[in-house]
């Protein structure tokens, strides 16, 4: 059984806003019945371009359905501009959350307030564009590197809980696997500025002096770093480590993973005799 | 609140007579079976008693039956065993709609290499036994096919399956975990040589089950260890599930009668019912072919989960096929093996009965159940009221 929030519990049971809108200004269906769920929204707007009615229909699960309530009950009284920026974590943070494996109950919400406001404004459903990656729920390569980047998903499951997308036959998991990557990767690009030499030798000091030595001077031993070149971290052991055969390998585990988890993710520590 | 409980193919009560039987094995009588003293050996005693217990019900002889810890391990038993007792064979013939103890084994099989046939069953979940037996090969190490499906209900032929297979000198394994209890079975008029059965379906407590092993089937074991079990399974007897197995098997003969009259009396009442009461909604398998005890209705337009928390705000129990529901994000393999439309298999509810439901509770899920449906399907975008063409039907 799944463990629902008494608030997901709360809009299952006693939903809100259900039904459609009479002529309404946005309105959009997402999802499909071989998929297990599909959600129809539709809205209102005052002549100050507010939402003073939502209502929706939905087909599917418990989760589905409150999802589709806490949207209604969101986006009420938002200009479209504000309704705009509602993400999938804001339905299932205003829930109280959601199990991880019924996330895609919140991105079906969003998925439906997108194109409702496409819609509105006479463009294309963001959504339906795209090359299909997984041809068993239909999900695009955009809907997957959407959410990958929104909610910061690092595997494929997580991409099932979210979009479903490779919870069937599970053809589509290397693409998946592929668009996380490409994703990922953007993101190390922008937050990660290029470090001139100097400051990444300053860095490299820093790091080892604060992180490593204190490690190695615990069993005797003690680090030099001798020169960087490039990439690479050139490093003399002192001390116990000097002599020590598993010294290679207190290298590559330790300093190494230090190295690139704080300065660099590319540094290779190399030892020197000297 | 008491639970009106329809989800018996997933566990049963214990019966009160079975914990009544099992509780002094947890208190004054741990000894174990396997000691030389009277402590120990009072116990043995009883053991064989359960044995022989299980052995009557399924027509079989004591030494035929091995205590194990659940139906999973009896299938693994089983089908393990016959490959390993067959080691020049590499095919393995099964169906689309057994329980995945069967299924995710024969999978795995595949990838170690042996040729897996799953047959297809049709619209009513039938086994078409001409197929079954042109699948038939001298390759063939074993067939496992299910006696009874665990979500319709549905009955294959095993027995004929099984004398098939016999005449090519092909071993025949069925899984009989919904069937145990709820049908005759006699292993003395068939040609049946394994059969696995689970204690907590038929009023015994989890974690015990058993293997029925016809004399003369060579056999490997599963778990390793002991003389325990004549060395067919290892491990010291979980003495006080084995003692309520005895029972619960004892029980179930003696309620087969009810079973089969009173039982199948309330689940013909309830579906008979919300066919009547709720409007595009369909059985799911064989009606004629089928468990007493069990119902698989189709709600069309509503999804299974929904239907199920909605029946949960009435403490009544009961399961579904939907995708929801099943694990995964699809709906049970059963349903689609079958070719159940999407529209029909995602809102699918399984009832499972037993003998200690009452007409009460049946009376109770006739007077809520419609309610709930036309609810949700007010919810539904793909309902309209009084149309009968839905709006967007896919699948
Ligand atoms: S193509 Fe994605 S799961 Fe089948």
């Amino acid at each position: 059984m799944w463990e629902y929030t008494d608030k997901v519990k709360e809009h299952f049971l006693n939903p809100r806003n259900v039904g459609e809108v009479e002529n309404p200004d946005g309105v959009a269906t997402v999802g499909s019945l071989a998929c297990g769920d599909a959600l129809k929204l539709t809205f209102k707007l005052d002549e100050n371009g507010r939402i003073t009615d939502a209502r929706f229909k939905t087909f599917g699960c418990a989760s589905a359905i409150a999802s589709a309530s806490a949207l209604t009950e969101m986006i009420k009284g938002m200009t479209v501009e504000e309704a705009a920026k509602v993400t999938n974590q804001d339905i299932a943070n205003f829930l109280g959350g959601l199990p991880e494996e019924k996330m895609h109950c919140s991105v079906m919400g969003r998925e439906a307030l997108e194109a409702a406001i496409a819609h509105y404004r006479g463009e294309p459903a963001p959504t339906e564009e795209g090359k299909i990656i997984c041809e068993c729920f239909g999900v695009t390569e955009e809907e997957i590197a959407r959410v990958v980047r929104e909610n910061n998903l690092r595997t494929i499951e997580e991409v099932t809980n979210y979009t479903k997308a490779g919870g069937g036959c599970g053809g589509c998991h290397e693409a998946i696997q592929e668009i996380i990557d490409r994703v990922r990767g953007e993101g190390k690009a922008v937050t990660r500025p290029k470090l001139s030499n100097i400051q990444k030798i300053k860095m490299i000091e820093e790091t080892i002096d604060r992180e490593i030595r204190p490690l190695l001077q615990q069993d005797g031993g003690d680090l030099e770093l001798i020169d960087v070149v490039g990439n690479r971290v050139l490093v003399a052991t002192r001390g116990a480590c000097a002599s020590c055969a598993a010294s290679q390998l207190t290298m590559k585990q330790v300093v190494e993973a230090k190295l690139r988890e704080l300065v660099w993710p590319e540094l290779e520590v190399e030892e020197v005799s000297q | 609140m008491k639970p009106i409980y329809l989800d018996n193919n997933a566990t049963s009560q214990v019966a009160p007579e079975v914990l009544e039987a099992m509780l002094p094995f947890l208190q004054d009588f741990y000894g174990n079976p396997s000691s030389m003293h009277t402590f120990g050996g009072q116990v043995g005693r009883r053991v064989s008693q359960a044995r022989e217990q299980v052995a009557n019900l399924l027509g079989a002889a004591p030494d035929e039956i091995i205590f194990t810890s659940c139906g999973t391990e009896s299938d693994n038993t089983a089908i393990r065993s016959a490959l390993a007792t067959n080691p020049g064979k590499r095919h393995i013939i099964t169906t689309r709609v057994e329980h995945p103890a069967v299924l995710s084994l024969t999978a795995r099989l595949a990838q170690e290499g042996y040729r897996v046939t799953e047959l297809p069953v049709d619209a009513e979940g039938r086994l078409n036994l001409e197929q079954y037996a042109k699948s038939l090969s001298p390759d063939t190490a074993i067939v496992s096919l299910m006696w009874a499906n665990n979500e319709t209900g549905v009955i294959f032929p095993v027995e004929e399956a099984a004398a098939l297979a016999h005449n090519r000198g092909i071993l025949f394994h069925t899984d009989a975990v919904q069937a145990v209890g709820k049908i005759p079975i006699d292993l003395r008029k068939n040609s049946i040589d394994m059969l696995s059965l689970s204690g907590h379906k038929l009023h015994a407590p989890k974690g015990v089950g058993a293997l029925y092993v016809r004399k003369g089937t060579r056999f490997s074991p599963f778990l390793v260890g002991g003389h325990q079990e004549k060395g067919r399974r290892g491990g010291t007897e979980n003495v006080p599930s084995i003692i309520a197995l005895g029972l619960a098997c004892d029980l179930a003969g003696q309620k087969m009668e009810t079973e089969n009259t009173v039982v199948k009396a309330l689940r013909d009442k309830l579906e008979n019912s919300l066919l009547i009461k709720v409007p595009r909604c369909r059985v799911n398998g064989d009606r004629t072919q089928r468990l007493p005890n069990t119902s698989n209705i189709s709600f069309e337009f509503v999804e299974g989960e929904a239907i199920l928390l909605r029946l949960n705000e009435y403490a009544i129990c009961a399961s579904s096929g939907s995708a929801c529901t099943s694990g995964s994000l699809q709906p049970s393999h059963v349903l689609r093996a079958m070719g159940v439309p999407f529209t029909m298999a995602h809102g699918s509810i399984r009832f499972s009965l037993s003998i200690y439901n009452t007409e009460k509770d049946i009376d109770a899920v006739i007077d809520t159940m419609p309610g709930i449906i036309e609810n949700l399907r007010a919810l539904s975008p793909y309902w309209e009221v009084g149309d009968s063409i839905c709006a967007g039907v896919e699948g």
